[in-house]
Order: C-alpha cells, then sequence, then structure tokens
C-alpha cells in the first residue's frame, strides 16, 4: 500500500489544526481589511474636510481667478479694513485671509500680497495660491512680449511623444513596469510563500527529531516518503490558507464597501472603460481621453493563462527545491536556534531575485541580467516570472530562454531533492551535534 | 530450527568510522535473543540495518530465508531507544496513523488497538492529548504500536527503560506471551538481569564485531571453570581444611565458630565433582554443594575486558 497520501494527511490536518495556524488564517484577512478600510476612510475623512479661505482684494487684479474647488473655497470681503478682515477671519473660522493690496502693477501687488493664518499654515493651501499667482504672472510677462492669453494656452498644452513597435503596434510608456510589477506580485507570491512554508517544513521536521518519534516512522516509511508527504502536505495547508485569505478578503472588503458607503463602481469603472475599449478595439494613434484604456487593453492582453501555466511550474518546481532545502536544515539541526547559519544562504538568493527583479528586470526586462538571472535555478522562478507578463516570443521571453530555465530548474530540482533527501536520511537519526557544512558534506557519502 | 533472522558478515561504516564489522547472526525462530554489547559498539546500527533504515555497505540479511527486502518490514515490529510521539496529537488518532502506516487496514488496526488498550487497561486514553501523558503512559502507547501489526519478528531496544517496576513486570509478561504465541524477539539491552530472565540466545557485539554468540546455557558452560561452593557444618575447621588441601586447590575459605559454618571454593580439574562429594560426605555434614556458574553480567565484563586488553 503507498504511505505517501497517509503521510501527506497527517501533516496537512496537523498543520492545519495547529491553533496559531488557525488564528493566522482567520485573523489576516480581517486586519487587512482592516487596515485598507481604516486608510479609505481616513482618506474620505481628509478629503471632506474643505478649507475656507477670505479674500480681501483691494487690487483691479484677481477679480476671476479664485475658483472653488472640491476642498477649497474663497469668501470675498469688501469695504473693510486690514485689521477688521483678520479679526472675522479669526472670528468667523476661516483657515486664513488673504490680502492683495491696492497697487496697480501686478508684480508690485503679488509682491506685496499676504497671507494671515492663526497658526503655520497648510502647504497646500499655500500652493494653490500661490500656482494662481503664478499663472496669471506668467501670462502678463508673456503678453509682455507680445503673447495673448489665447496663445499661451495652446502653447501650454502638454507634450507626450507617441511611441510604437516595429511591428506597428501601440506602445506605452511605463507599461513595462506594469507588467514588470504584474510579474512581481507572482515572484513574491512565490517567495513569501517559500520563506513561510518552508520554514513550516523545517520547524515540523525538527519537532520530529525532538520528539523521537522519526525512528518508529521511518522503520514504517522511507525517509524519502517522509520528507515528500511533509513537504506535499504542508503546502497543501498553505494553498488552503492562501485559498481562504482571498476568499475571506474579498467577502469582508465587499462587506466593508457596503457598511461604509465607498461606491464600488468608481473602483469598476476602469473595468467598464476596458470592457469598452476591448469592445472597439483600439484606435492606432492615442489621444489623451483613452490613453487609461489602452493601458488597461494592455494588461488585459497579457496572456493570463500562460502566464498562471507558468507560474504554476515555477511555483511548484521552486518550492520543492527549496523546501527541500529547509527539510535538510531541519534534518540536520537539533533545535531551530541553530539553524541561522543555514537559512541565511538560502533566504540570500531569493532577495537577490527580488532586488534584481526590481531594479534590473522593471527597466530592462530582457537585458543580460535579467536574463542570467531567469535561467540561474534559484532566482528564475522569481526573475522569470518577472519578465513572463511582457509575453513569451515576439518581443517577450524568447521560447530558447524560456525552455532552458524550465529544463535547468527542473534538473537542479532532482538533483536538490536527491542531495537534501540524503542529508534529511542521515540527519534525523543524528543527536546531540551541531554540524557545519563539512559535517554535512561528509553525510552525502554514508 | 529455522532461523527468523541471518546476516552475513553485515559490514557499515560511516566515513572512515566502522559502526559494524563483518558480523554474522543467526537468530532462531520463537526465541528470545539478546543483542549485548557496551554504548557505541554498534548494536544500534545493526538494528537499523534489519529495520531497513540503513543499508549495509556490505554482507546480506535474510528474512526467513529469503534476503531482506522492503516487503519484510510489515513483518517486523521495532521499538526504538529513541522514542517518542507527536504531542499534540491524541492517542487514538495518532495509533491508528502508525498503524496504518505498517500497512493495517483501518477498521482492523481500530478493532486491534481496542484489543489492546482494554488489555492494557488504558481505553480511556484514546481522546487524550499524548503531552498529557506521564512518561510510562507513553510509552505503553509506544508498546503496542509497536506489536500491533503482529509481526513475525519483534526488536526491543531497551524495553523497560522509562517504566516503573510494575509495569515493566507487565510490559515483561507481555514479551513472553508474544513469544508463546510464536514470535521471535530480539532484544537488546545492557540490562544483564533481563538477559539472565528472558533470553535464550545471546550475541555480543563490541567495537563493530561480534566477540561471542550462541546459546546462553552453552555459553555459560563454557565460561565456567570447574569451580564449586561449598558450604559445610565442622566442629574443627583447620584440621579439615588442611586434609582438603592435600587433595584439592581450595581458596577464600571463611569459618564461623559461633555456627561451626564452614565456606570455601573448589577449584577442579574437570567439571565431574563426584570425587569431590564422596570426600566431603564422610568428613562433614554438607549444607551448601553448587557449581559456580558465571553471569551474563560476568562473561558480558570479561568478554569486552579481555578484548579491549588487545588493542
Amino acid at each position: 500500500m503507498n504511505k505517501l497520501p497517509l503521510i501527506i494527511k497527517r501533516e496537512y490536518l496537523a498543520k492545519v489544526r495547529n491553533k496559531s495556524f488557525v488564528i493566522m488564517t482567520f485573523l489576516s484577512p480581517l486586519l487587512m481589511v482592516g487596515m485598507v478600510v481604516l486608510i479609505v476612510y481616513l482618506t474620505k475623512l481628509n478629503a471632506n474636510e474643505k478649507s475656507v479661505i477670505a479674500i480681501l482684494n483691494e487690487s483691479d487684479y484677481f477679480s476671476n481667478d479664485f475658483h472653488t474647488t472640491e476642498n477649497m473655497s474663497y469668501v470675498r470681503f469688501a469695504g473693510l479694513s486690514l485689521a477688521e478682515a483678520k479679526d472675522s477671519t479669526e472670528h468667523l473660522g476661516y483657515s486664513g485671509l488673504l490680502h492683495i493690496p491696492k497697487l496697480h502693477i501686478l508684480e508690485e501687488v503679488a509682491k506685496h500680497s499676504f497671507f494671515y493664518s492663526k497658526e503655520a499654515p497648510n502647504a497646500l493651501i499655500v500652493e494653490k495660491i500661490e500656482s494662481v499667482y503664478q499663472d496669471r504672472l506668467r501670462q502678463q510677462r508673456l503678453q509682455k512680449v507680445g503673447v495673448t492669453a489665447k496663445d499661451f494656452t495652446t502653447i501650454d498644452q502638454r507634450f507626450e511623444i507617441n511611441t510604437s513597435t516595429f511591428m506597428g503596434e501601440q506602445n506605452l510608456k511605463g507599461i513595462n513596469e506594469i507588467k514588470a510589477g504584474i510579474g512581481g506580485a507572482f515572484g513574491y507570491l512565490i517567495m513569501m510563500f517559500i520563506i513561510i512554508y518552508g520554514g513550516f517544513v523545517m520547524r515540523s521536521v525538527i519537532e520530529e527529531k525532538t520528539s523521537r518519534i522519526i525512528e518508529v516512522i521511518i522503520s514504517s516509511v522511507k525517509p524519502f516518503q517522509l520528507m515528500m508527504g511533509k513537504i506535499i502536505g504542508t503546502s497543501l495547508a498553505g494553498l488552503t490558507q492562501f485559498a481562504i485569505w482571498i476568499l475571506s478578503a474579498s467577502l469582508l472588503l465587499l462587506l466593508a464597501m457596503a457598511i461604509f458607503d465607498i461606491d464600488p463602481a468608481s473602483l469598476t469603472a476602469g473595468q467598464d472603460m476596458m470592457t469598452k475599449a476591448a469592445g472597439d478595439m483600439a484606435p492606432p494613434i492615442p489621444s489623451t481621453g483613452n490613453t487609461f484604456n489602452l493601458y488597461a487593453q494592455e494588461v488585459l492582453d497579457i496572456a493570463w493563462v500562460t502566464l498562471i501555466v507558468f507560474f504554476m511550474v515555477y511555483f511548484i518546481l521552486g518550492y520543492l527545491i527549496y523546501s527541500s532545502i529547509y527539510a535538510a536544515i531541519g534534518a540536520a539541526v537539533d533545535n531551530e536556534t541553530d539553524t541561522q547559519q543555514f537559512i541565511f544562504p538560502i533566504i540570500l538568493p531569493l532577495m537577490l531575485a527580488i532586488y534584481v527583479g526590481f531594479f534590473s528586470v522593471f527597466s530592462n526586462p530582457h537585458g543580460p541580467i535579467a536574463v542570467g538571472f531567469s535561467l540561474f535555478p534559484l532566482t528564475s522562478p522569481i526573475v522569470m516570472m518577472m519578465r513572463l507578463p511582457g509575453g513569451i516570443g515576439e518581443g517577450g521571453v524568447p521560447i530558447w530562454q524560456l525552455l532552458t530555465s524550465i529544463l535547468l530548474l527542473a534538473a537542479t530540482f532532482i538533483g536538490i531533492v536527491w542531495l537534501a533527501a540524503k542529508i534529511y536520511r542521515v540527519g534525523i537519526l543524528m543527536y546531540g551535534k551541531k554540524p557545519g557544512y563539512k559535517e554535512l558534506f561528509k553525510w552525502l557519502k554514508y | 530450527m529455522n532461523n527468523i533472522l541471518v546476516t552475513k558478515e553485515v559490514t557499515k561504516q560511516f566515513g572512515s568510522f566502522t559502526a559494524l564489522d563483518k558480523v554474522s547472526l543467526e537468530i532462531p525462530e520463537n526465541s528470545i535473543y539478546g543483542l549485548l554489547g557496551p554504548n557505541g559498539a554498534g548494536k544500534t546500527t545493526l538494528i537499523r540495518i534489519i529495520n531497513q533504515i540503513m543499508h549495509p555497505d556490505q554482507g546480506t540479511v535474510y528474512f526467513n530465508g529469503e534476503v531482506l527486502k522492503p516487503k519484510h518490514i510489515s513483518m517486523i515490529g521495532y521499538l526504538p531507544e529513541e522514542r517518542g510521539l507527536y504531542k499534540s496529537m491524541k492517542v487514538g488518532e495518532q495509533a491508528m496513523y502508525l498503524a496504518q502506516l505498517k500497512g493495517l487496514r483501518k477498521d482492523e488496526a481500530k478493532r486491534r488497538l481496542k484489543y489492546w488498550f482494554d488489555r492494557l487497561d488504558i481505553g480511556d486514553w484514546w481522546n487524550k492529548k499524548v503531552q498529557e501523558l506521564s512518561k510510562g503512559m507513553a510509552q505503553k502507547i509506544q508498546f503496542i504500536v509497536t506489536v500491533l501489526h503482529e509481526p513475525k519478528l519483534l526488536i526491543f531496544d531497551e524495553p523497560f527503560s522509562g517504566f516503573d517496576p510494575i509495569n515493566a513486570n507487565l510490559i515483561k509478561d507481555e514479551i513472553l506471551h508474544l513469544k508463546e504465541q510464536g514470535t521471535s524477539i530480539i532484544f537488546s539491552t545492557h540490562r544483564m538481569e533481563s538477559v539472565e530472565e528472558l533470553c535464550e540466545y545471546i550475541a555480543l557485539i563490541h567495537r563493530a564485531e561480534k566477540i561471542l554468540d550462541g546459546k546462553l546455557s552453552d555459553i555459560k558452560k563454557a565460561y565456567k571453570n570447574n569451580s564449586f561452593q561449598v558450604g559445610l557444618v565442622t566442629a574443627d575447621a583447620e584440621v579439615l581444611l588442611k586434609d582438603l588441601g592435600d587433595t584439592f586447590k581450595i581458596t577464600a575459605p571463611n569459618f564461623d565458630p559461633s555456627c561451626k559454618q564452614l565456606n570455601f571454593t573448589v577449584q577442579l580439574d574437570s567439571e565431574d565433582s563426584s570425587g569431590l562429594l564422596g570426600y566431603l560426605a564422610g568428613k562433614a555434614n554438607i549444607n551448601h554443594f553448587e557449581e559456580n556458574i558465571p553471569s551474563a553480567n560476568e562473561i558480558f565484563i570479561k568478554t569486552v575486558q579481555s578484548k579491549g586488553n588487545h588493542e
């Protein structure tokens, strides 16, 4: 009879029934959603706070330049002295008083304008007032050299360069970063999963050693079976946790939106545009209005199915490689404090992959560094995931690189699991020794 | 008689360290076989090889006439010296798991566990967590799990450690009962009194080598040196000792005048003691006459020391 399912079942149940695991599983989504709700709530609170500015304008300028916006409005005083205006402003509880003096030349008016407030003024208010002045001044200075106000708005229009691939496809600036970001999320997920659940595997091995049950078990099953059962059982528990997190987080988020009256339409508006854009077929040349649509289109155009298939491949192989190393470490030591010297070299390639990913793959997804690290088996699961959203084949990751990377990863998987199983087999029966690397190397030959 | 287990020149090395050096053993069916040896002699390595936890570098192990294979795992029960249980698992669940790992079907495992739990009077522990049990209680569970799948060969490594005398006796009786039912038992221990009590055969392992094996009674016969312990009642011990000394080798005489008891040891040339008895019968009233048979402990120490001195 095959005993692997038995072992997987036990490891799974042992993990899932563990109190701290249960607490983590159900508390984390609550915390996460709580944080999101808090942030949204605070933002709303801030947005609702409206500043009222009093303006005492004695000049002939700026009568039409201050427009009420969502969080700023203006009250105009007339016929008051400055002292009276200050008093009234404070009395009425306004945020401040802008005094525009009675002078004839704009430059002079600007120079002698003052903003009075009870405390140090809010930076946003000051910035807003400054920009109104700035625009007005620039306009006048340009007029002096013969540019009309109408010309000015024409001149001031922002310019964005059109980009395209040689194939004539629309190419959006920054889309590489967005795509790498999506891949980065996958890569980050792989790293977190490896570190969290690899650690679980390791602790579970140590527990079997310290409780001295290991010899009873391996007189019934092969150590390799036990190791694989443990790794698979733990990862299934991990996937369960992830599934619960995603499900309950989305449910809670919906619930929270309902309670706190956050309009889901404002969040899904982007999606509507996406579907619309997809229906219309994107126009060949972007006009400023539908740039967002194009980005959305690009994101939708990512081959999600392929991406998820490869994610599974890299995730499973990467996780198996690392967690068997974790299992071997657990077998080599007697307690968790002894694991430090072995853990660091494992975390290192993972961190490296993330850093290389963010600093090099984002800006140049097919450059030599990105290619190198996406072939190297210990970093490829993360780095390749960052490159893949850019597509496969023409304009994306060349097929040979993808195949080489997966083959290397698979070969490493077999090699590492074989080595780890050897260390594991010897280690689980060793007590009282704190082995170094030299010792581990010797075990390979037993 | 059939041998349940035979090892032929089994050798195992760990790096440059030799744990077992050409160890050959024959363990007869339906016997209790004592595997003796000082710490680090290689007993545990040998047991692990029998359990297929490790594989020998050289040599072969035969189980019931066949070369040892993975299928034999379910015919062997092993209670290791370093034994434990999953602390956070419930007793019943854990016993079921370990029983199923040995290849028992679920319903069969449950039925047998119920029987054993009742037999050892621990029926109400089923839903307890292991961490609530005392060490002795946990040992009972481990014992049950070891014998549950009714193996042909049972291997006990220091089975009595951790038990109080009452429970140790209980387990000893269970071991004897299993033997009566036809199970063969390998018994690894340092506790010589239990060897004396239980084992018909022994093997002595020292520094990776087997230095002695065979039937315990035969070994004792081989190790005895024809010395006899004599006790008799006499009025004049001095004269008697002088007379005796002319014919026999007398050592360690001890006379208690208050009850006229004289004790001494006689060294004979052969195991035939009739001459000595005949001689003594005419001289005094004999109240003690016994051949000095070495204990397993003495044989153990003597053999190990003599081997140790060679190197």
